[in-house]
């Protein structure tokens, strides 16, 4: 069964074509790597997913289990299971980890018919998963992303994906911006996550996070289309050529 | 401790406190002159020396112009079209016993969440229920007057206190401190006295919950606090309207008096009738409250959660006079729609070490227009005064508007005064992260303004703060799109 599918999807940013026909298909468990250089559409692919505003399909369509997601809210995409680690998270001044992975949770819990879950519970719930990514308690005090360096701010995304449990993660250049030691965790972090039931999208320009993921499919993104699909070698291979091999395919 | 519930836990959408009680009152005819505030004043069977009081402070009143200062705007009112006076019983003879209470009267209490038969409401807080101008009950006053604590309706004070009221009416804010405060003077209806002897720890809250119900009259409260030396009291205060389309003015005075090492703690959770989203309607709400730490060593903290009224023009303040007092102001306010809000506070050093802190947090949505006004004065003798100023606003949208009016006076060169201020916006940015995570906009914009205002929410006894959350978050409704 397909969790994603893509067909020929074209979409505008303020009128702007960016993504040009693109196919894809995504089975429950798998996850896919989308590779190519920067400004070939990759962000647009993963905002239109979930619904970012001043992102427009122009054609083509997008079902989520079978199912027509454009039509639906942001907010309703999110409780449905799909989750984005966004490339650039955003501050939020006041409001603490906690504050917010309480509301979030709680409000995939009500969409899945299930009762809140009591604070103490949500407690253990949620120190299990800052022991896991090895983060200290202090952390879900902390106000969201407010002076985070970029490896805390990539590190607090899987947080809340790891404590929100999504069917579909799209991670948008999860592995950007680290040091090694840093990747090194985050990868395990993206391992821990893998799970029969759960996709994943990793959207990123550098092999090395995929040498430590293995994914199932490796895809180029060049000018708003799909230009290659494989696997490891493939990724392997633009580490070494780089891209412009392939930019004759996308002319 | 559970609520006194100032604002109904169940509260849902939009104003829900508009309701109308129909019930007979007697309400002298809209107009004001010296007969009027005669009358008055016999209806309460009020001793000769009140009636002098309110008699000078009327003919201060008539030489008085009504100020335009603050950066609020509203037509002019009418002050011969107000009635001076409405009250649910006649010859303002409130029963004595709860159960002579009309029902009607007491069932509007319970719609708003607040049960005033003693066997109903909770142990630990302490009502006097004002309905229009007069006192409807006052609860657990046996318990406290066995501690000595009198607390009761201002009128009964004004006949069964006199020496107390005499001695301390007015020592705060005088009869012509301002226009609205001698208005006040001279036509105070009700409101609520207290007096904690010295030594004595309150118990329980102690509440004041105001209600106006009668269209075309003005509230015209008073509220007298006295802590004695080395006393401690926190003392609520909580406010709704029914939902009419004229304005109505609410012009109180409150005045705090702390002794040597007395503290009182007094927290506000205003939410009169805003008006409607096209700005028709609602409170003005005048109001001149100010403490006086007349002790050395003494506190006053003032706590309020302004999410109501049309206009609120307020600025509750502390008179710092004792050695080593210590004045706070905490304070959220938010304007949605046509809401205007002009508040802060002064902080007057006048002794020495006093110290004061100011934390206002001001939200704007829709149109609402939020002024922070504070002044922080340090005369001479004030050697070593500090002072702490944090003034915070939050925009959600681009018609709103917030402004930040700092004044600072420092008369003794070894003082200490520091003023910070921010501003920001909620961004498009910061809403989609939360709706990614599964929150609608309205709950992440909640998330977000309470975040920004909880160090002040934190303050607040327990359910009062629970109820502010909700009024936030009630009158942000429709602020996103
Ligand atoms: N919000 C936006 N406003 C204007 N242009 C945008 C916006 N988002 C993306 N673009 C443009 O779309 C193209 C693809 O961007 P993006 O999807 O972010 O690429 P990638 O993530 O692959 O680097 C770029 O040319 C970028 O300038
Ligand atoms: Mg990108």
């Amino acid at each position: 069964m397909n969790i994603l599918e893509i067909k020929n999807l074209h979409v505008s940013v303020l009128n702007k074509p960016i993504l040009r026909g693109l196919d894809l298909s995504l089975k429950e468990g798998e996850v896919h790597a989308i590779m190519g250089p920067n400004g070939s559409g990759k962000s647009t692919l993963a905002n239109i997913l979930v619904g970012r505003g001043d992102y427009h399909m122009t054609a083509g369509a997008i079902l989520y289990h079978g199912e027509d997601l454009l039509v639906r809210t942001p907010e309703e995409r999110a409780r449905a299971g799909i989750f984005l680690a966004f490339q650039n998270p955003v501050e939020i001044p006041g409001v603490n980890n906690v504050q917010l992975l309480k509301e979030a949770f709680n409000a995939h819990r009500k969409y899945g018919q299930l009762p809140e879950m009591d604070a103490m519970s949500f407690r253990t719930y949620l120190q299990d998963r800052t022991k896991q990514l090895g983060l200290s308690d202090d952390w879900l005090f902390r106000p969201i992303n407010v002076g985070f360096s970029g490896g805390e701010k990539k590190r607090n995304e899987l947080l809340q994906m790891l404590v929100l449990e999504p069917q579909l993660a799209i991670l948008d250049e999860i592995d950007s911006g680290l040091d090694i030691d840093a990747l090194t965790d985050v990868a395990n972090g993206v391992n821990a996550l893998r799970h029969h039931r759960r996709s994943m999208l990793l959207i990123t320009h550098y092999p090395r996070l995929l040498e430590q993921v293995h994914p199932d499919k490796v895809h180029v993104l060049i000018g708003g289309r799909l230009v290659a699909t494989g696997g490891m070698e493939l990724a392997v291979r633009l580490e070494e050529q780089g891209y412009g091999w392939l930019s004759e395919v996308a002319a | 401790m559970e609520a006194p519930n100032a604002v109904n836990s169940a509260m849902s959408q939009s104003y829900k406190h508009g309701f109308v009680t129909s019930i007979p009152s007697d309400t002298i005819p809209a107009g004001l002159d010296e007969g009027v505030i005669r009358l008055l004043s016999a209806k309460k069977r009020e001793p000769e020396f009140m009636l002098e009081w309110r008699m000078a402070a009327y003919r201060h009143w008539q030489g008085m112009k009504e100020p335009h200062w603050s950066s609020v705007r509203y037509p002019s009112i009418d002050y011969q079209n107000i009635s001076y006076y409405s009250s649910p019983f006649a010859n303002d003879q409130a029963p004595i016993a709860l159960k002579d209470v009309d029902p009607k009267l007491l069932a509007t209490y319970e719609r708003l969440g607040i049960p005033l038969s003693e066997r109903l409401s909770l142990a630990g807080v302490a009502v006097d229920a004002v309905f229009d101008s007069v006192s409807v009950a006052t609860t657990h006053k046996k318990r406290l007057a066995q501690l000595g604590i009198v607390f009761c309706s201002m009128s009964e004070a004004v006949r069964e206190h006199s020496a107390l009221v005499r001695r301390y009416l007015g020592s705060v804010v005088p009869p012509g401190d301002n226009f609205f405060a001698a208005l006040n003077a001279a036509v105070f209806s009700d409101g609520t006295f207290c007096y904690i002897p010295p030594g004595v720890h309150c118990p329980m809250e102690l509440s004041t919950y105001f209600r106006i119900n009668a269209a075309e009259t003005g509230q015209f409260e008073r509220t007298l606090i006295i802590a004695d030396q080395n006393s401690f009291v926190s003392y609520l205060e909580g406010c709704t309207a029914p939902q009419r389309d004229r304005h109505q003015l609410h012009a109180a005075v409150v005045e705090l008096i702390a002794m040597e090492g007395a503290e009182i703690s007094y927290s506000t959770v205003q939410n009169w009738y805003p008006g409607d989203a096209e700005g028709r309607g609602g409170i003005y709400n005048f109001v001149t409250k100010r403490g006086e730490c007349r002790g050395d060593r003494s506190r006053i903290s003032w706590t309020q959660v302004e999410t109501g009224s049309a206009i609120t023009w307020k600025y509750p303040s502390v008179v710092l006079r004792g050695e080593g007092a210590f004045g706070r102001f905490h304070s959220v306010a938010l304007t949605n729609h046509h809401q205007q809000a002009d508040t802060g506070t002064k902080m007057i050093h006048i002794g020495k070490n006093t110290h004061s802190t100011i934390l206002s947090k001001g939200i704007s949505a829709g149109h609402g227009n939020n002024a922070y006004r504070g002044l922080v004065k340090v005369l001479a003798g004030a050697s070593g005064a500090r002072n702490h100023s944090q003034c915070d606003s939050l925009l959600l949208g681009q018609e709103c508007s917030a402004h930040t009016y700092p004044y600072i006076e420092v008369k003794n060169q070894s003082s200490k005064v520091e003023h910070e201020a921010t501003t920001s916006r909620i961004s498009e940015e910061q809403l989609f992260y939360c709706q990614q995570r599964g929150l609608s906009r309205e709950q992440a914009v909640s998330l977000i303004v309470n975040g920004f205002c909880q160090e002040v929410l934190r303050e607040l006894p327990m359910e009062f703060s629970v109820e502010a959350r909700k009024l936030l978050e009630v009158n942000l409704e429709g602020s996103v799109g």
